[in-house]
Formats: C-alpha cells, sequence, structure tokens
C-alpha cells in the first residue's frame, strides 16, 4: 500500500554536481514535512523535480496514486500541487487581489468562448472567487491592501501573499519555500498560524525553512538532506539533536 | 475633404492593426514583427477571392480571418521553445518568408505586380464607394476590434496573458498552460490583423507586395509602443500620431520625395527615443521589455 504522496530514488545531476541522490521519502495526509538541510543540499532541486519545472534523470513520484514523474508543471500545479518560491514569484505589476485571482485553477473565463458566449456563467465564478479572495486575505490580515500593486507590499507581506495564492488554489500539497526567512517576527507568527490549521483541512505541506524554531514549531517530521542525500529523519526534535546533523551545520 | 477622409480611413485600419498587435506585444509580452505578415496574408486571402471567386466582402473577410489566424497560431508555435530575442527572430523569418511568397507566386498573387481592380465592397447589396461610407464601415471594424480586445484584456483570459509577460514560471505554478494561451494569442492577433488587411484591400483597390514589409511590421510595433503598449488606449493614440505625422510635414513645405526619407528617420528616431526616455509610451502604464530586462 503506497502513500498519499510517494517519491522513490530520485536523481538529478548539475553538470556533475549531485542535487539529488537516490532520494526517498512519503508523505501522510494531513501532515506537515519540514525539509532542513545547507545551501545546495538540493531541497529546492527536489521542489522543482516535484512541480515539473526541471526534470530527473531517474526515479518516481507518486500523488494520490497518480504518477507525477516528468508531468508539465501546469498539469502537476492542476492536480492539486502548489508552491511558493525562494525567490518570490508574484506578478507585481498588478494588485494584490488580482494575484489571487490568478492563483485559482480551473476558471471558466480562461476560456475565451465562455468569456464571449457563456458571460453571465464566467462572470459568476468571477464573483465567487473575489469573495473568497477577499476573505482568505482579509484572515491573513492583507484586506486593506487588496487593490494595491504587488510590487509595493513589504517583504514579509509578499511572502504572505505567495502563501495566500497558494491558498486559494484548493491544492492539497503545499510546497512552501523559505516561507518565513527574512521577515519580522510578527509575520513569522502569523504565517506559521495559518501553516498549522492546513492539516485540519486535510491539505499536507512540505517546508523548506532554515529558521529551526519554526520548524520545530509546525512540522510533524523533518528530513535532513545534504549533498542530495537524505541524512537522516524523525521528529523535529530528534533531527535537531542527531550528531550529523550538528556536525552538518558546523562544517 | 476626401484627403481628411482617407487621413480617418488609415488611421482606422492602423488602429486594428496596432489594437490587435498591441494584444500579442503589449499584454502577453512576445514581441513579434510579423504583423505586416498577416495583414498581407488577409489582404491577398480577400483580394484573391473577390476578383477570382467573386464573393461577396464580409465572406472574404471572415475566410482571410480564419486563414491568418491558422498561419498565426503556426507562427505562434515556435514561441512555445525560443524566447525572447530567438523568438523575434523567427517572427522576423516569417515575415520575409510570406514577403517572398507574396512577391514570387506571381501566377497565384501577381508577384510584383499586385492585384489591381478589388471590386468596392458591398454588404447585403449596400455597395461601399464613398469615402464617407468608407470610413464608417472602417469604424465599425474598428470599434469591433477594440471591443474583442477590451473583453479578452478584461477576462480571466487576459490576467493569465498580464502574469505570462510578467513571469511565466508563476503562471505555470498557478496551473495555467502557458504554451496553449501563447498560440492563442498569437492566432487571436494575426485573425484579427486580417480584417485590416481585407479592409485596406478593398479600400485601395489594388494591393502588391511592397504594403507588406518588414517596414510595415516596424511601423505597426512603433505605433504600439510609442502609444503605450499594454494598454487599451494606447494603440489608438499613437495610431492618430503616426498617421498624422508625416502628413504635417507636408504642410510644412517639404518637398515630397524628401518627406518619404524624414517619415523613415522620424520614426527611427521616435521609437528609439521613447524606448530610451519613456518606454511605457505615451499613456501605457507597464512599459515595454523582454524579458531579460526583468526579474
Amino acid at each position: 500500500m503506497s502513500s498519499w504522496l510517494e517519491i522513490d530514488n530520485l536523481n538529478k545531476h548539475f553538470n556533475g554536481v549531485k542535487a539529488l541522490v537516490d532520494f526517498s521519502c512519503s508523505l501522510e495526509k494531513g501532515k506537515i514535512l519540514g525539509l532542513v538541510g545547507p545551501n545546495g543540499a538540493g531541497k529546492t532541486t527536489l521542489f522543482n523535480v516535484l512541480t515539473g519545472f526541471i526534470p530527473s534523470e531517474s526515479g518516481s513520484i507518486s500523488f494520490c496514486g497518480i504518477d507525477l514523474h516528468n508531468k508539465p508543471a501546469h498539469r502537476i500545479a492542476n492536480l492539486g500541487v502548489a508552491r511558493t518560491f525562494q525567490d518570490l514569484r508574484l506578478i507585481r505589476q498588478i494588485t494584490i487581489l488580482e494575484n489571487v485571482l490568478l492563483s485559482f485553477r480551473n476558471q471558466p473565463g480562461e476560456n475565451l468562448a465562455n468569456t464571449f458566449f457563456r458571460a453571465s456563467k464566467t462572470k459568476k465564478v468571477e464573483v465567487e472567487n473575489k469573495d473568497i479572495a477577499c476573505s482568505v486575505l482579509e484572515k491573513a490580515g492583507l484586506a486593506e491592501k487588496i487593490n494595491v500593486l504587488a510590487s509595493d507590499l513589504s517583504y514579509g507581506q509578499q511572502k504572505l501573499l505567495s502563501l495566500v495564492c497558494c491558498l486559494v488554489s484548493e491544492a492539497d500539497l503545499l510546497l512552501l519555500d523559505e516561507p518565513v526567512a527574512g521577515i519580522a517576527p510578527a509575520m513569522i507568527e502569523q504565517i506559521l498560524s495559518i501553516l498549522i490549521d492546513l492539516p485540519k483541512q486535510g491539505r499536507s505541506v512540505i517546508i523548506i525553512e532554515h529558521n529551526m524554531e519554526a520548524v520545530t514549531q509546525v512540522c510533524d517530521h523533518v528530513i535532513f538532506m545534504d549533498a542530495g542525500e537524505k541524512i537522516c529523519e524523525g521528529t523535529p526534535t530528534e533531527v535537531h539533536n542527531d550528531p550529523r546533523v550538528i556536525e552538518a551545520y558546523l562544517d | 475633404m476626401e484627403y481628411i477622409l482617407h487621413i480617418l480611413i488609415l488611421i482606422g485600419i492602423y488602429v486594428i492593426l496596432a489594437e490587435s498587435l498591441n494584444l500579442i506585444v503589449g499584454y502577453t509580452g512576445l514581441l513579434s514583427i510579423a504583423h505586416a505578415a498577416f495583414y498581407g496574408v488577409g489582404a491577398y486571402v480577400a483580394a484573391i477571392m473577390a476578383l477570382k471567386v467573386g464573393s461577396p466582402f464580409l465572406l472574404n473577410t471572415i475566410c482571410a480571418v480564419v486563414i491568418s489566424g491558422l498561419l498565426g497560431g503556426l507562427v505562434g508555435i515556435p514561441s512555445l521553445r525560443i524566447k525572447d530575442h530567438y523568438f523575434v527572430i523567427a517572427t522576423f523569418a516569417f515575415q520575409i518568408i510570406a514577403f517572398s511568397i507574396l512577391n514570387n507566386w506571381v501566377s497565384f498573387t501577381g508577384g510584383p505586380m499586385g492585384l489591381p481592380g478589388i471590386p468596392q465592397p458591398s454588404i447585403f447589396g449596400w455597395v461601399i464607394s464613398s469615402h464617407i461610407e468608407f470610413l464608417l464601415l472602417v469604424s465599425v471594424f474598428a470599434t469591433l476590434t477594440f471591443w474583442i480586445c477590451q473583453r479578452i484584456i478584461s477576462s480571466p483570459f487576459g490576467r493569465v496573458l498580464t502574469a505570462i509577460r510578467e513571469d511565466e514560471v508563476f503562471a505555470l505554478a498557478a496551473g495555467k498552460n502557458v504554451a496553449l494561451y501563447k498560440v492563442a494569442v498569437f492566432a487571436i492577433g494575426s485573425g484579427m490583423a486580417a480584417i485590416a488587411g481585407a479592409l485596406y484591400a478593398h479600400y485601395i483597390s489594388f494591393i502588391d507586395p511592397t504594403s507588406f514589409t518588414v517596414m510595415e511590421s516596424i511601423f505597426i510595433i512603433s505605433i504600439v509602443i510609442i502609444g503605450g503598449a499594454g494598454s487599451l488606449w494606447g494603440p489608438i493614440i499613437g495610431a492618430v500620431l503616426l498617421v498624422i505625422l508625416p502628413e504635417v510635414l507636408r504642410f510644412v513645405g517639404m518637398p515630397s520625395s524628401i518627406a518619404a526619407n524624414m517619415r523613415q528617420i522620424l520614426y527611427g528616431g521616435l521609437l528609439v527615443a521613447f524606448m530610451m526616455w519613456r518606454p511605457q509610451g505615451l499613456i501605457g502604464k507597464y512599459g515595454f521589455k523582454l524579458e531579460d530586462t526583468k526579474k
């Protein structure tokens, strides 16, 4: 019986640099997994392979019984995998509300025929989406900013917004690349409180994060990676106290 | 009076061309220098149908739109594999190919001699012969084009186009089939350019390949960039300005042989000046840019 998300023996090299070496792991529905490890350990590469942005050389990924391996990125996204980026990707020239609206999956209005010939249905879904977007933005504390350009937000708010974009996508699996790195403590609390809520909605999360305190707070399970390999895994405290982890971080 | 009407008709035709190119260049961020080729395809399809089949104007226009749109989709396909400057070069190649075919397939297109004697359009028995009637016809089509663009831009589809221009990776991660959108917008823009082609062919009643060269493509790009890429009214302002500008040269008493050359210098100079100091155009918001300049 395979798990909800099953990653098996993934391999990826970049010109001889090993980014992923026989990497395997699994994740159950409603769990939060933390990925920690030094820079260049292959954490972001794992995200990129999972979401179809770069192909892997070998291995398999199965999500809810569907094979994700080397499927195009947009198709994987539509199967219920949402992600954020380390370098914070948002559409900066449009408003916050529009960024969020963009993130809804399967919108009828994205089919041009519907825009012209089924305008009322398109409009109805758009209005519903707008309501959802506003309520999610309100919960995230961005309610007053909905008509502000994304480029005018602070760094922390932009991270929050990219998380909100994942939330409205109704994805069951969220891959968050450093969601709380480099932002103010108050904002960290806010983001973590959103994350802790996700398992209750039956959603799973994989977080890449260097902030061990945050990882300990939200993760059920942590994997420590180095040079593309899984070094150890366990509860946050176990991993934190593992001699190999201490050694790798001190290196 | 006829002279003023003629200028207004030309403005109308260029509004259609610039609005349709704006969808591709301004909103989606794909710089195409093949727009005159699609304009030409539209003109030639309409002209050949009118001359050889004798079919009515509206049918000619519809066929021109469909054929040009399909070709546009075909040219859009390379944009899935190649990016930025390479895509520009691919569209440039198509422009050259299209011109060569128009210029050399003498039995079908008349070659350099062109196609004379294209009949005046008639719509359900209403023969459009005077300038004022023609202006009306062009205005109807320009308004229609503007309306379609406006609907596209304000729809969720248009929102995805903007996302593709600003950050393709984000669009992909949000589950948008970026490749499909690019092909679709290229086909739509090319199809709309064919409307302008059909109008032009029936209006001037004579077409030859020199009306659809790279220079013409660059002229249309200038209209979009100077007016304001990525804004709905920008191409209209650009079209009015750039169509009237050479006429002004005529009135300051410049001999026509010099005026023609001055035109080229003026357009080139304006384009460079705008790219340097006002890349967003006269009323644009975003500014035209290729992907490598954005983060």
